[in-house]
């Protein structure tokens, strides 16, 4: 289990994240959901590493990753994944080379990677024919599909999504869904997914909404439309009344 | 003006002051420590010998034709101005010598240096600059892939070791050019042009001017690395990086050339 203990973080003056307590169940798919600008990325980044927390704690099986030195907390975060945005593939790398690049580098032959990455791009349900483009010959879709591609080479324990559904039809983001939930179903993977996507309600197991710096709903996501939350209950039906306000500048995923 | 105020902008003066004081020394603390990442990632993790290569490749080819047009336009400058001065003393037989040891010694690493800068540290500086921007570095890192030894090393040891052969060559660019004018424009002895090179030129002039290409070329990409690596703000801070890139590594070729010549000459 993966939780998060008073975590904050500041950006000059600003807190992102103020006091976030959150405990991710294992072999669960959580979604944070939250309005743009409210720190869903600074969050995931914290959690992954990449972002040094300014306090609190993460607890990884009852170990605090922040307090380990830097070889400890490697050893720890190598459980972990990261689906990016925009999925982050590397320009001068083709399909391959990009799924492959954690073993490649790790010293392993052309010969031994390829059938792992073969392997890879079905399970993302992508032909072999995609093997040798480079990422500016694919679509959104599937620039997305070689990013999960590349985490799940590694073996992950537990899988961060950083807004899988963000800037795609609603087909694809129906297709994205359904393989998130299907690789996490048959690798009983720990997934944690942030989104503005409701339709990931369908898929999710729990539900956590990120405001003002803080998590204001922790709950099951098969009752999310039925909450009396005033939170959950303004921000999936989009309503300008409520305790989520509306006017206020938000920019803290700008840092 | 009342006491406060005066006080205030006094206050603020030292504010001011002291802030800048501290920026600066953060910078530069930064930037050594940069250094230091590189230096220990070269001698703590395995060479990627392939990347070495590819660096090398791109580093070299992208730069041989602009340092050999600067090469042979210097060393038919130099050749000219050197005949306009020596005529004047009867020295016109010196002048394969001088434009030699002015290309070898100087004008050959220092216009390398500043050459593939703008050429190959640019575009180090923007290639990086646009991973960070677009979270590539952070997918790495994500990966739990070595920055230092997947970035920068292979294109700091690659710049070590190529910068010096192009150094040479815009050396020798520049001699030709120069025997070129000499010769065929203003009519001297192609014999005394060679012979004042091969009496005046000495092995030492060439392996000193070879040596401070190579530290040139560690300057240009810790500088171009550093600065890529450092980039945020979208697109327009990759040109921000490129042109801040630039002009640094420009500046501390220059006056790392005096301080490495006086180093060579008390050898």
């Amino acid at each position: 289990m993966i939780e998060l203990v008073n975590l904050k973080k500041k950006f000059d003056d600003r807190w992102v994240t103020d006091g976030v307590n959150l405990k991710i169940p294992s072999g669960k798919m959580t979604c944070i959901i939250g309005r743009s600008g409210e720190g869903k990325s600074v969050l995931l980044k914290q959690i992954i590493g990449l972002i040094e927390p300014t306090s609190g704690k993460i607890l990884v099986d009852g170990q605090d990753i922040i307090a380990m030195n830097e070889h400890d907390r490697r050893e720890h975060l190598e459980k972990f994944g990261y689906v990016f945005q925009f999925a982050a593939l590397l320009d001068s790398l083709n399909v391959f080379e990009n799924i492959g690049i954690k073993l490649l580098e790790n010293g392993q032959s052309i010969k031994d990677v390829l059938p792992i990455v073969k392997k890879s791009l079905e399970l993302v349900n992508l032909t072999e024919n995609n093997l040798y483009k480079f990422p500016s010959e694919l679509s959104g879709g599937m620039k997305k599909r070689v990013g999960l591609a590349r985490t799940l080479v590694t073996n992950p324990q537990v899988i961060l999504y950083d807004e899988p559904t963000t800037g795609l039809d609603p087909i694809t983001s129906r297709v994205i869904h359904e393989l998130m939930y299907n690789t996490q179903k048959k690798f009983g993977l720990t997934s944690v997914v942030i989104t503005h996507d409701v339709k990931i309600f369908d898929y999710a197991d729990k539900v956590a909404l990120l405001n003002d710096g803080i998590i204001k709903f922790f709950g099951d996501a098969s009752t999310i439309w039925e909450s009396d939350n005033p939170y959950i209950h303004q921000f999936i039906r989009g309503l300008a009344d409520g305790p989520i306000q509306t006017e206020k500048p938000t920019s803290r995923d700008a840092y | 003006m009342s006491i406060g105020v005066i006080r205030r902008m006094i206050s603020n003066f030292f504010e001011f002051v002291g802030r800048s004081v501290i920026n600066t020394c953060n910078a530069a603390g930064a930037f050594v420590i940069f250094f230091a990442r590189i230096f220990i990632t070269l001698f703590s993790t395995k060479l990627k010998i392939s990347k070495l290569l590819t660096q090398m490749v791109q580093i070299g080819s992208s730069s041989m034709a602009v340092v050999a047009l600067t090469g042979a336009s210097s060393g038919m400058a130099l050749a000219l101005q050197s005949y306009i001065g020596f005529r004047r003393i009867g020295g016109e037989h010196m002048i394969g010598a001088i434009v030699a040891l002015g290309m070898i010694r100087e004008l050959g690493p220092v216009l390398t240096g500043l050459m593939v800068t703008g050429r190959a540290g640019s575009a180090i500086t923007a290639e990086i600059g646009t991973m960070q921007i677009t979270e590539q570095i952070d997918a790495l890192r994500t990966l739990r892939i070595n920055i230092f030894q997947y970035l920068m090393v292979p294109r700091v040891l690659a710049s070590i070791i190529v910068m010096p052969l192009l150094a040479l060559f815009t050396m020798l660019c520049g001699i030709i050019g120069g025997y070129i004018v000499c010769v065929y424009t203003l009519g001297l002895s192609p014999e005394d042009y060679q012979s004042a090179i091969r009496g005046y030129v000495e092995m030492s002039d060439i392996y000193g001017g070879m040596f401070k290409a190579s530290i040139f070329g560690l300057i240009l990409t810790w500088v171009g690395t550093y600065k890529g690596y450092g980039t945020h703000g979208g697109a327009r801070g990759v040109g921000e990086s490129t042109t801040k890139s630039v002009v640094m590594s420009s500046i501390m070729v220059l006056v790392s050339n005096y301080f490495i010549t006086k180093i060579l000459e008390n050898l």
